[in-house]
């Protein structure tokens, strides 16, 4: 059940936009999240629908991938999607019943958000299933860099979210383990009362924990054995290195949000 | 009848990603009751993919698995029940471990399968002595136990089932010579007591040799065979070429072979090696 998880899988491949310089993909990605959000017609949602198809198209990403990073936010479309319909009175009504009444902006504000957030989860997937989770740290300690002369800590935080992400499949994987012991050993996971399942939690947590507490020490002394010591002096074996492709898909991006902009004012 | 059987097996993992990989790769298989199944081949080969089949741990991609000639999947409400009858100790067993008391940890499978109080306590008790921990290492915490005795206590979880068939995965991989020896023989003694089919997964051929009264040889998914020792030992330039290797006894014989001394039978115990020279020495009047 864990492998469905699928945010912040990488998705390996070797296209253009999986090629794209990673601090421009997270420029990239926040353009468009602004895009999504200032958007306030139905033609500015299609403008951000063609620039995230694009990027999809040329990632070579299947699209039953994309459709599976929906798949966990469906109940917050449905319950979306219903709120607006049911709550938004103005506009003309299409369909009325005792104190049901369903309005023609209703159901436009519904669908309209209902394809905003879709295109929100798609998008910032993109970035993910493009991006390996050590350069999108990278990138983000690059990014963040300016902070640094406010002594904010930014490479430790970038080695945190490196290490954090670096353990996500281990973790999976060990789950997945002690949960095959236990269930040999005659653990019931998927029946069972609701008090069963909750105490059936118990003989793999526990596990789980011990073994990332000690994971945590043995990483920790490996770290100091190499004579780590933060950030001070580090180089990096993979420096980041933008060209002509960042910039023009950057002005792509750019483009977009100006184009919202522009029909924004139009309204 | 065999008691485990399986038709075509094949398992893919992450299917339909570009992590896709076959690790176990259309198996035909029939097990013997009774029988001691020493399980080979180098790493990777698929053998712990192929053991978590016979307990319905994991679920065939295609082929189906029989157990006492029903389809483990047949009835999936039943798989627990299947679980209880075929016991399967994984590789590094001992990160299973988490109750407050090693006692509570053994006891833990017995629970689960409804037995009573006092049959759950003669359990405990007798897999414990089984497998040589001691009545006070009981009552204390398994995380505070060595990396051998937790390797013990973990191994007593599945033997306290008291399972028909019992499959270990590498129990004796990072233990000393010793505890090794007396792990294996404690396996051994369970196996002649009980009667139960053992599968044990190991990569140390002298061990294999030493207990198994089949092996079944893995290569790169494929099931390479299934046979005697005799038979198999016999095929030791394929197994070499495998990167595996077959016991040293067999290879110090098959290395007289060739420099001409008479020797028909397939040597793979230093047991039977002593035998057979001693023999020989009588013959000529030396012993
Ligand atoms: N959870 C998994 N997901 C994906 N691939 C896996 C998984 N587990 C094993 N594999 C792959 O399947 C193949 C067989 O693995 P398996 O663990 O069965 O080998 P093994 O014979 O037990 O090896 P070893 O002697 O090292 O224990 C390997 O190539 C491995 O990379
Ligand atoms: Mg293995």
């Amino acid at each position: 059940m864990f492998r469905d998880i699928t945010l912040g899988q990488y998705f390996p491949g070797n296209s253009i936009v999986h090629r794209l310089d990673p601090r421009f993909k997270i420029i990239m990605t926040v353009i468009f999240i602004v895009t999504l959000f200032i958007g306030q017609s139905a033609v500015s949602l299609e403008l951000g629908g063609v620039f995230c198809v694009m990027a999809i198209v040329l990632s070579r990403i299947p699209w039953k991938l994309i459709l599976k990073s929906l798949k966990p936010i469906v109940l917050i479309l449905v319950i979306t999607s219903l709120l607006n319909l049911f709550f938004i009175k103005d506009g003309l009504p299409v369909f009325e019943w005792r104190f049901i009444k369903i309005t023609e902006t209703g159901i436009n504000t519904s669908v309209f958000m209902v394809v905003r957030i879709a295109l929100l989860i798609a998008g910032t997937s993109l970035l993910t299933y493009t991006t390996s989770p050590i350069m999108l740290t990278d990138a983000i300690e690059s990014l963040l860099s300016p902070l640094k002369a406010v002594r904010f800590p930014v490479h430790d935080l970038a080695m945190m979210m490196t290490i954090a992400l670096r353990f996500v499949p281990t973790l999976i994987e060990e789950t997945d383990k002690i949960m095959s012991a236990q269930k040999a050993r005659g653990v019931d996971l998927d029946g069972g009362k609701i008090m069963d399942r909750i105490r059936s939690v118990v003989p793999i947590i526990i596990p789980l924990f011990v073994s990332a507490v000690r994971r945590a020490g043995e990483l920790a002394t490996a770290m100091e054995c190499r004579c780590y010591r933060g950030g001070v002096g580090r180089t990096k074996m993979r420096s980041l290195k933008f060209g002509p492709a960042d910039i023009i898909a950057l002005l792509i991006s750019i483009y977009f949000l100006a184009a919202v902009i522009f029909v924004n004012a139009k309204l | 009848m065999a008691i485990l059987k399986t038709e075509q097996l094949t398992y893919t993992y992450s299917q339909g990603s570009p992590f896709e990989k076959t690790a176990v790769d259309n198996v035909d298989i029939e097990i013997e009751e009774g029988e001691f199944v020493g399980v080979i081949g180098h790493t990777g080969s698929g053998k712990s993919t192929l053991v978590q089949h016979f307990n319905g741990l994991l679920r065939p991609t295609s082929g189906r698995v029989l157990l006492d000639g029903k389809d483990i999947w047949e009835d999936k409400k039943n798989i627990r029940t299947v679980r209880f009858r075929v016991g399967l100790v994984f590789q590094y067993p001992e990160y299973q471990l988490f109750e407050e008391t090693v006692y509570r940890d053994i006891a833990f499978g017995p629970r689960n399968m409804g037995l009573s109080d006092a049959e759950i306590d003669s359990r405990v008790r007798s897999t414990a002595m089984a497998v040589g921990l001691s009545d006070d290492i009981l009552e204390r915490s398994p995380f505070e136990l060595s990396g051998g005795q937790k390797r013990r206590a973990a191994i007593a979880g599945v033997l306290a089932m008291y399972p028909q068939v019992l499959i270990l995965d590498e129990p004796t991989a990072g233990l000393d010579p010793k505890g090794r020896d007396m792990i294996l023989s404690q396996i051994e003694d369970y196996h002649k007591r009980s009667g139960c089919t053992v599968l044990l997964v190991s990569h140390s051929m002298e061990d294999v040799a030493k207990f198994a009264t089949k092996i079944l040889v893995m290569n790169e998914s494929r099931l390479f065979c299934y046979d005697t020792p005799q038979a198999v030992f016999k095929r030791s330039e394929e197994i070499y070429d495998m990167g595996l290797s077959v016991p040293q006894i067999t290879r110090v014989f098959d290395i007289m072979k060739k420099r001409g001394f008479d020797i028909h039978d397939e040597i793979y115990t230093v047991k039977y090696a002593v035998e057979l020279v001693a023999n020989e020495l009588r013959k000529k009047g030396r012993l």
